[in-house]
């Protein structure tokens, strides 16, 4: 499993040349996230309860990256709205740092599938609200101001939401997830909506803001380059086929320093192998390449 | 966990690397500028035809007028022809020569004045109290089941029914009036209210608690500005309304006042002057609801 020491910061080449002023707080709490045979059980119409996820156990290592892969309706968000507070397991417990998480929590903050800005607040705004509750009022400021930056929309923070592209909105949402300074960033498919390059450059931002400010960062997506691309796990989520509710089929390490190549051949076969796990048939004539088994750590 | 990484800031990120391509820049200018008034793109160039001919202010407030014109011109000229006697349609020049009589008398101010003082403080105590209600039922299912089929039932009930029952109760003075006037201005307000905070977008609202905004902070930074546009509405249909029921109120029991005016000249046989008080309610009417319209237009762009 990798530590934030040892895959980060040797390898955050354009962070170095670039000296810091003293007076920039620093950013990326780094907490641990544990999942305890968490459940989620809804009321359907016809009052019979109908489990969406089960027995989900998982520890998950601050700074961590995981990505949450699984088909459409398998209970990813659900378990993302659990981890943020939004909702709460019908069984089991989401605790951060050995604590249970009850309720909207400060301690992690969401990036949505769409931005979901206030259209009648500027985007630095629509950041600020992100703050924590209390922050003097200029060193909000200066914050807000630095995150727009972080995200290359400084020159855009007075603009309205609906004066800019769904990329940017959506990056204005991701400065807002980090003024809250989370432990736990979320992020439920948050590049979902976008175009293919729009959604290639956002991935490198979260790569360069998780180099920036560590955190422990829980991605929701059911895009398996996106996974493979930003995390150090991946967690497939599926259903057995004789019970309800979806639970970890599989958990794979990611092999790799990031950014990955996103074309090399261990990649490559831990891709089909997601695919093949998520359904899809990998279409493979000739044999592939073998993989040191050391490289795609297979835990459970 | 503490580590090199622990340290780095977000100052240590070069800012904008090419997360913001030029294109992305590019797409924005063509679309603001298409968005600018007189810019390229959809703004009505004067090749479009019907647009054209209302985009310059002057030729707009020509066509306004010109049927008010129209029509006191045709006053005019059906009255001088005698089409009908003018102890039924007194020419205009005849109401404006009340309406100066009337004023010369400072009856006019008086009449404009009480109106108007009841309307504003009928509307107020009505659109607050709508307001209010609104909120409660808009924001809780449960006060919207308890108030919701009492209030549809009492909107019911015609305006006029409500008179001799307050003349009962509050006799013939101000309160009875201002009351029916609020009852008035009540019911558009609490309705649009209560049906625009059950609409605002689930999604932003989460957002909202999502990052820790609860109860009164929750209500004003995210659904008392996502409602605003509607509650203005609202608010002018209620001053439509609150005009409507001023007039039921003094048609019966009131010592001055446009209503009054309204009634005592029909009892006099004074033609000229009830007509004057028709084009006055006409009148102030329109010019309050315009000033609810620009605040309205405010509203909408500030708050969407």
């Amino acid at each position: 499993m990798a530590t934030p020491t040892d895959t980060r910061a040797p390898t955050d080449t354009f962070a170095a040349p670039h000296p810091q002023p003293t007076s920039r707080p620093t950013i990326g709490r780094q907490l641990q996230v544990e999942f305890r045979a968490v459940g989620r059980a809804f009321v359907r119409a016809d009052r019979r309860p109908h489990q969406v996820i089960r027995d989900v156990s998982l520890t998950i290592a601050p700074g961590e990256v995981v990505a949450i892969l699984g088909p459409s309706g398998c209970g990813k968000s659900t378990l993302l709205r659990l981890t943020a507070g939004l909702d709460r397991p019908t069984s089991g417990a989401v605790c951060i740092e050995g604590s249970p998480v009850r309720g909207i929590d400060d301690r992690s903050a969401v990036a949505f599938q769409e931005p979901r800005l206030l259209p009648w607040r500027s985007l630095a705004g629509n950041v600020a609200l992100g703050l924590p509750a209390g922050t003097p009022r200029d060193r909000g400021a200066e914050r807000v101001a630095q995150l727009l930056a972080l995200v290359g929309l400084d020159a855009f923070a007075e603009h309205r939401p609906r004066e800019v592209s769904g990329g940017m909105a959506q990056r204005a949402a991701l400065a807002r997830a980090l003024a809250r300074d989370p432990g736990v960033l979320l992020l439920d498919e948050p590049f979902a909506s976008l175009d293919a390059l729009t959604r290639m450059r956002m991935q490198d931002l979260v790569l360069d803001i998780h180099a920036a400010a560590p955190t422990t960062v829980l991605l929701v997506t059911h895009d398996v380059d996106e996974a493979l691309q930003l995390a150090d796990r991946v967690i497939l989520l599926g259903s057995e086929p004789d019970r309800e509710g979806a639970t970890i089929r599989e958990i794979l390490s990611v092999p790799g320093d990031r950014p990955r190549d996103r074309g090399s051949a261990v990649i490559a076969e831990l891709r089909a192998q997601l695919l093949e796990g998520l359904g899809v048939s990998r279409h493979a004539q000739p044999a592939p390449p073998p993989i040191p088994t050391a490289a795609i750590g297979l835990a459970h | 966990m503490t580590g090199p990484a622990g340290d780095l800031t977000v100052a240590g990120l070069d800012p904008g690397r090419a997360y913001l391509l030029d294109a992305d820049r590019q797409r924005l200018d063509v679309e603001l500028q298409q968005r600018a008034p007189g810019g390229p793109g959809l703004a009505a160039g004067p090749e479009v035809g019907a647009s054209a001919l209302t985009s310059r202010r002057s030729v707009r407030i020509a066509i306004a007028v010109a049927l008010p014109l129209a029509i006191l011109g045709f006053w005019q000229l059906s009255t001088s022809l005698g089409w009908f006697p003018i102890s039924q349609l007194p020419s205009p020049t005849m109401v404006w020569n009340a309406a100066l009589d009337l004023f010369e008398r400072g009856l006019l101010a008086t009449y404009v004045g009480i109106s108007t003082q009841r309307v504003i403080i009928g509307f107020a105590i009505g659109a607050s109290l709508g307001l209010l209600l609104g909120a409660i039922t808009g924001l809780s299912k449960t006060w919207e089941t308890f108030f919701g089929s009492t209030l549809g039932a009492i909107r019911a009930v015609p305006s006029l029914a409500w008179i001799p029952l307050l003349i009962l109760w509050l006799k013939l003075g101000e309160q009875s009036k201002i009351t029916l006037i609020a009852i008035g201005a009540f019911f558009p307000v609490y309705t649009m209210v209560s049906a625009a905070l059950r609409h605002v977008d689930r999604h932003l609202v989460e957002a909202g608690r999502a990052f820790g905004l609860r109860g009164f902070r929750l209500f004003t930074t995210v659904q008392l500005p996502a409602v605003l546009p509607s509650v203005i509405s609202g608010l002018r249909l209620a001053l439509a309304q609150s005009w409507l029921f001023l007039v039921a109120a003094e048609l019966l029991g009131a010592s001055a006042g446009l209503g009054f005016l309204l009634s005592d000249s029909s009892n006099n046989g004074r033609v000229d002057r009830l007509l004057l008080a028709i084009v006055l309610l006409a009148i102030i009417g329109k010019t309050t609801d315009s000033l609810l319209g620009v605040f309205e237009r405010w509203a909408v762009r500030r708050w969407t």
